[in-house]
């Protein structure tokens, strides 16, 4: 971290650092650009993985915070940059140098009205193009009036703005058409079946083959970030089961061990155990959803069948201990909720001696077979460097040959103790990212039987206050969920709820890339593709 | 109704048989049975999901919880084709004219079941500024299931009380009246 620091103040004098969990240097917008280009193309530094653009809203200043990663040396660093201008906020663009900054960018102009001058498409992302304000900012009025739930369909553009810096330093607005004018635009979604969720797709089609996908999302955007600025730090916690409901009791581990980190909280070793078991029971059960639902998109409805099977065993086992199917609301800060079932560890075991049969039995019945195979195999070629551009983490990164497994590369809990591997394959196609969740159920039961007999007896909850206040500062925090890293920014200024809690999902990426894997390919295998990545659309909107 | 009676399936019974044998004619009376019968055992759902809900929607028509027990399993991609809209999830102010579209779009009769805290009243993001509070002031809705998700177990008990519903409409210029066109296309002028 010295080094780091040591490298970055010689090669840029102005900028100052802040030490906390993570490194931060502040520069003014006009560096931000070549610090980012350095800090990426620098050979000791490599710092290739956006993990995530947070906005905010410091009352006298809005700015931004970019978390980043090398995947080379593991170190994550972030860069604090401000702007004092409310009215017309401008800072520069990213995007050029990691593809998915392109949408976290927008993200970022939707709730805070942050202009990103280079950007090449500077349109709102969740919210519509007539909506009044910017919600995430401090001063935001949320009169339901001026923004009412109407039935009238919304106004659309097909145009998009730029803020484009001329050599001299002068900044133009300009705007382009999203498509080419005589495009054939095919409209897919909101309401179809294989979208999984209410994502909208504007595809422009030449003959059969797909030139380019216009993502359309924020048909589900519910605004947790806002509302949580409005809760205590305990009642944030409930939203982690609402955004991608299958890794719920990973997404709770996350915030719950952010707070703990905040509050200085130890954790007691019973409940790390159970929080890990859990974690690995949702990653099955979510697995097995995805394989049925995606068999299910390429015509093999019987799939879902056997796959759910596995699931609702699951789901009976966190039924008993959580006393909820979906939204368990299990974790807690300090631990966990309540004690195990009685009968917990013995319908685990019942469960892991089932999995092996059942992998099988996939197998048999669908990886095999020749249609599945004609399908999948070498459609949606994702390379490893456009992955790590795009910021597609989970299964699907790890299948374009990208080590991007949290639970190793930045083990929490009672990883480290652990004894597995991570799954990774090469091929970066459709079959690979099929594939490498299979062979994920089997790592995760791996790993559940190695502590099964082990969970040590003893507390299940550290002492925490009923309403917790946590300390002026900011803490960052990644965990694995299903579908990837799940990342979390708390900023407190020292009362019981939270300043800015920036939730940064696996699947807002996941939807940023269907424009890059699918260009060329067909149409009908827009349904292949698209099923493979495993967005969960709730939790790439929030 | 008294509140008990809501856990009494016999007493909703015999309440739908009382409102049946009173005052129907007897042979648009008969009728109306048959095709009720029919109607209220072959609902077909839309796959309409938006969030939560609608996974556990998949697991009620998996197998361990079988809806086609109860002649529900043909669920419609189309609006066109199904009978109802389960509404599973939480409806936002970008997805109403959808969700509007989508119920205009039915075939009569149908029906809408507003399934989940959410699609009551907002559930836990009620106080977001991009949720509708309820679907109600978007569509119509027959029935409520409250949950957060509902379990299968409530899904299923919600969509048998829509069939008794259906069980005691009159489907003879009732329900499924007819409208002229002249007078439909006074009230939907064509631009």
């Amino acid at each position: 971290m010295a080094q780091l620091q040591e490298k970055i103040a010689k090669l840029f004098p102005q900028a100052t650092f802040e030490e906390a969990d993570v490194l931060t240097i502040n520069i003014a917008d006009a560096q931000l650009h070549d610090l980012a280009a350095t800090l990426r193309d620098d050979k000791d530094l490599s710092f290739d993985y956006l993990m995530t653009i947070v906005g905010m809203d410091w009352q006298k200043e809005l700015g931004c915070v970019y978390f980043l990663n090398s995947t080379t040396h593991g170190t994550t660093v972030s860069i604090k940059v401000t702007t004092a201008d409310r009215d017309n906020p401008m800072l520069h663009s990213v995007s050029d140098l990691w593809a998915v900054a392109g949408i976290y960018e927008r993200e970022v102009y939707d709730f805070f009205g942050i202009i990103f001058i280079n950007n090449m498409d500077m349109r709102r992302l969740f919210l519509s193009v007539d909506w009044v304000g910017y919600p995430l900012r401090k001063d935001y009025d949320a009169n339901p009036e001026l923004n009412p739930v109407s039935i009238e369909n919304e106004r659309q553009l097909d145009t998009t703005d730029m803020w484009l810096e001329g050599p001299n330093g002068k900044i133009e607005k300009k705007t382009r058409p999203i498509f080419q004018k005589d495009d054939f635009v095919v409209n897919i979604g909101p309401q179809h079946p294989a979208t999984h969720g209410v994502l909208r797709f504007r595809t422009a089609i030449d003959g059969e083959t797909i030139k380019k996908i216009d993502v359309y999302m924020g048909y589900i955007h519910r605004g947790v970030e806002k509302l949580s600025e409005g809760l205590t730090y305990q009642q944030t916690l409930h939203f982690m089961d609402r955004l991608d409901y299958f890794s719920a009791h990973n997404y709770h581990h996350g915030l719950c061990m952010l707070y703990e980190k905040a509050a200085g909280i130890e954790v007691p070793k019973r409940a790390q155990y159970i929080r890990v078991i859990m974690d690995e029971l949702s990653r099955i059960a979510s697995h097995c959803l995805f394989i049925g639902t995606y068999c299910m998109d390429l015509g093999a409805t019987t799939m879902l069948f056997y796959t759910l099977r596995v699931r609702e065993q699951i789901l009976d086992i966190m039924d008993k201990t959580c006393g909820a199917r979906m939204t368990f609301n299990y974790d807690v800060i300090g631990g966990v909720m309540a004690d195990l079932d009685p009968d917990f560890v013995k319908d685990v075991k019942e469960l892991l001696a089932v999995v092996p049969k059942n992998i099988k039995e996939y197998n048999k019945i669908f990886t095999g077979n020749v249609i599945a195979k004609g399908r999948m195999n070498g459609i949606g070629v994702l390379s490893r460097e456009d992955a790590i551009s795009y910021a597609i983490t989970g299964p699907s990164g790890r299948a374009s040959g990208w080590a991007c497994d949290v639970r190793k590369t930045d083990p929490y809990s009672i990883y480290p103790e652990l004894n597995f591997e991570q799954v990774i394959m090469t091929e970066g196609d459709s079959m690979a990212r099929f594939k490498c969740r299979v062979a994920e159920i089997q790592q995760s039961a791996d790993i559940i039987a190695q502590i099964i007999d082990k969970i040590p007896e003893g507390e299940i909850c550290a002492k925490v206050p009923k309403v917790l206040k946590l300390p002026v500062g900011h803490w960052y925090q990644v965990v694995e969920g299903c579908r990837g890293v799940f990342a979390l920014y708390l900023e407190s200024d020292g009362t019981t709820k939270p300043y800015r809690l920036k939730i940064a999902p696996p699947c807002l990426p996941l939807a940023g890339v269907v424009d890059h894997i699918t260009e060329g390919q067909k149409i009908a295998d827009l349904i292949t593709i698209g099923g493979s990545l495993d967005y969960i659309v709730p939790d790439m909107d929030r | 109704m008294p509140y008990e009676a809501w856990k009494d399936n016999e007493a909703i019974e015999k309440l739908v048989k009382e409102l049946q044998d009173s005052g129907a004619n007897v042979l648009v009376g008969s009728l109306d049975k048959l095709i009720n019968w029919g109607r209220s055992n072959s609902l077909w759902p839309l796959t309409f999901a938006t969030s939560c809900c609608g996974i556990e929607f998949v697991s009620l028509g998996a197998a361990r919880f079988d809806m086609a027990r109860f002649g529900w399993e043909v669920a419609r991609a189309s609006p066109r084709q199904a009978d109802f809209i389960m509404v599973a999830g939480t409806i936002v102010n970008r997805m109403a004219p959808v969700l509007r579209r989508l119920y205009d779009q039915l075939a009569e009769p149908k029906y809408v079941i507003a399934c989940g805290s959410c699609a009551i009243s907002g559930g836990p993001f009620r106080k977001s500024y991009h949720v509708a509070r309820g679907i109600e002031d978007i569509v119509p809705v027959d029935v409520y299931v409250p949950g957060c998700p509902p379990r299968p177990e409530a899904m299923i008990y919600g969509i048998m009380q829509l069939s008794r519903k259906i069980k005691v409409e009159r489907f003879f210029g009732g329900r499924n009246r007819q409208e002229r066109q002249t007078e439909f296309f006074k009230d939907h002028p064509l631009d």
